[in-house]
């Protein structure tokens, strides 16, 4: 009897998953020991003191809360108590446009980089200190000369996603085959021509590569981006039930961080696969 | 002197030696090529016989010296020389007819994309590989990738057709064949060609006229063998010509010794601009066949009895 190893992989994940739940919920049940208090401070006690509750939230209370986000994902009741999905929303448009604006400056400046050895020579001590430097390093001075923090998240996103889609960009097309080049060469094709339909196509695996990782690093620093410049968005949504003590919307938040990253990792996958010959 | 349709005056190439100086890969190259005409550079590797080629595609160039093909200098790369390279070198991203299309823009750039493909289609016929346009690359063998190669550099209408080791990647069987074809082709359309190959076997079956390279460094032309087969050869029955091991072992002879033991004083008492053409000969053999001679060969003369 053979299964095929997609399907034995499924049962064998839902067993570890179910093992995890489990786990989870025994380790959260409670059982603490409860002391006798007078019953109008008792009021004032959470439910670990007086019932003996964990102070942990079980995985039933988690799906309870994140089965109430999904149901109603966008409702706004003011500054501090929005829904999921337009938190999401925030952040996906941060992510969005501060990768955009990084795409339409590291490809060209890639390619530029890529072509010619000089400025390959003359950046590179530029880029090798820049890329280092971690994004939120960025904020006070993002900050400080925008004078807006929305503004000032969208740029630090922006930077962080510059490093991997430049470097990647720059190496893909210095190493296309000589070949290739040789071809464009032979067949008289112009510089803007031989770009697009040479350079670009041969290097695309490359420069997609170095946009999945731009994304994935994009969406970890959105978080943390978030958190300082507040108002809006699934990290400040993180920070606020933090302050409110909300252990159940954070695992939430979590998990839901998580989800999201994984799909805009697939999409980048998918566009790779899209771009990729084989030879 | 009368103006060749493609001549290799002087040409020298030279790299920057480790610790000063400069290593000579050739020297002084001088080849006049007649239009129609198929030509094969033979010799061992290290001889520069790729970058002579190169020179001429226009990628690379020459220390010294000039390439002239139809009364210009050449300056760099261009339309009129095109090249088959050793490995094929598709866009492997691009279809066959992709492939084909692309060379075909480049030269008619105002085309419509009707007419560039519908030329297209026109080699990808040629070359045996109808049915096969929308394949990409990696879906095809290595003989079938060479034909679009073919295809690719025929259908820019070249002046010259410049073929660096263009089979050497290819197993025996395709090899054979492909050299057919490229035959066929280069005869039916009059294709001036420049070969490049280190195959004894498949320059005396192509070329009209085989160039010996000595050794590098400071390798020279040293010798133009004429090839005395008829131009009606066929692959079958060419090694059966009476001529054919003369020229064979002509050549190999070359590669063998010569090409090793060419001296100096050899090279200074070559001629560069002239180089010795040999048209080797063999006594005529003839079959007796009955009371009547045989001619062994269409073509070979029948000694009067």
């Amino acid at each position: 009897m053979t299964r095929s190893l997609t399907l034995r992989a499924a049962v064998v994940s839902l067993l570890f998953f179910a093992a995890f739940v489990l786990a989870w919920h025994l380790a959260t049940r409670g059982a603490g020991a409860t002391v006798a208090m007078d019953p109008e401070y008792a009021k004032l006690m959470g439910a670990t003191a007086t019932q003996g509750k964990s102070a942990m939230p079980g995985p039933l209370d988690v799906a309870q809360t994140l089965w109430g986000h999904l149901k109603d994902p966008f409702y706004d009741r003011g500054t501090n108590d929005k829904g999921l999905g337009i938190q999401l929303g925030w952040s996906i448009a941060r992510v969005g446009l501060g990768y955009l604006l990084a795409v339409l400056v590291a490809i060209p400046l890639g390619v530029m980089i890529g072509m010619s050895p000089l400025m390959s020579k003359a950046l590179d001590p530029f880029i090798q200190i820049l890329k280092p430097i971690s994004p939120l390093a960025w904020m006070p001075l993002a900050l400080y000369t925008i004078k807006d923090s929305g503004i000032s998240a969208i740029f630090v996103i922006f930077i962080c996603s510059l490093w991997p889609m430049l470097v990647n960009t720059a190496f893909g097309i210095a190493s296309v085959r000589r070949e290739w080049i040789n071809v464009a060469r032979t067949l008289e094709v112009g510089t803007l021509r031989r770009i697009f339909t040479v350079l670009l196509p041969a290097a695309a695996p490359t420069i997609l590569t170095g946009m999945r990782i731009s994304i994935g690093i994009a969406w970890l620093v959105i978080v943390a981006a978030e958190m300082l410049v507040g108002g809006t968005g699934i990290g400040y949504f993180v920070w606020n039930e933090w302050n409110n003590l909300s252990i159940t919307n954070v695992i939430t938040a979590i998990l839901v961080i998580g989800v999201v990253g994984m799909i805009l990792d697939q999409l980048l996958a998918r566009a790779t696969r899209a771009v990729t010959f084989p030879e | 002197m009368t103006q060749s349709f493609i001549s290799i005056e002087g040409i020298s190439k030279r790299f920057p030696a480790a610790g000063g100086g400069a290593t000579t890969v050739f020297e002084d190259l001088w080849l006049p090529m007649e239009r129609g005409a198929f030509t094969c550079i033979i010799g061992h590797s290290g001889c520069g016989k790729t970058t002579v080629l190169n020179v001429l595609a226009g990628l690379d160039r020459p220390s010294e010296g000039v390439v002239i093909v139809d009364n210009q200098a050449i300056e760099g790369p261009s339309l009129d020389r095109a090249v088959i390279f050793q490995s094929h070198a598709l866009l492997p991203w691009l279809t066959v007819m992709g492939n084909v299309a692309y060379a075909v823009s480049s030269r008619w750039r105002r085309w419509s994309r009707v007419e560039v493909e519908e030329h297209a289609r026109k080699f990808i016929a040629l070359v045996g590989l109808s049915g096969a346009e929308r394949k990409r690359p990696a879906e095809l063998s290595g003989g079938m990738k060479q034909r679009v190669g073919i295809a690719r550099a025929l259908s820019i209408e070249p002046k010259i057709l410049l073929m660096d080791e263009p089979f050497s990647a290819l197993d025996a069987l395709t090899r054979g064949t492909l050299q057919d074809e490229v035959r066929r082709i280069c005869r039916e359309t009059g294709q001036t060609v420049l070969m490049i190959t280190h195959d004894v076997d498949e320059a005396i079956y192509l070329a009209d006229r085989i160039v010996l390279m000595t050794n590098g460094p400071q390798a020279v032309m040293a010798e133009i063998v004429e090839n005395p087969l008829p131009v009606d050869r066929a692959r079958n029955d060419v090694h059966k010509h009476p001529l054919y091991y003369a020229v064979r072992n002509h050549v190999v002879d070359f590669l063998v010794t010569r090409s090793r033991s060419f001296s100096d004083a050899d090279k200074a008492a070559l001629n560069r601009r002239a180089v010795p053409v040999v048209r080797p000969g063999a006594p005529e053999p003839v079959v007796l066949g009955g009371d009547t001679l045989t001619p062994s060969w269409p073509g070979s003369r029948v000694k009067e009895a």
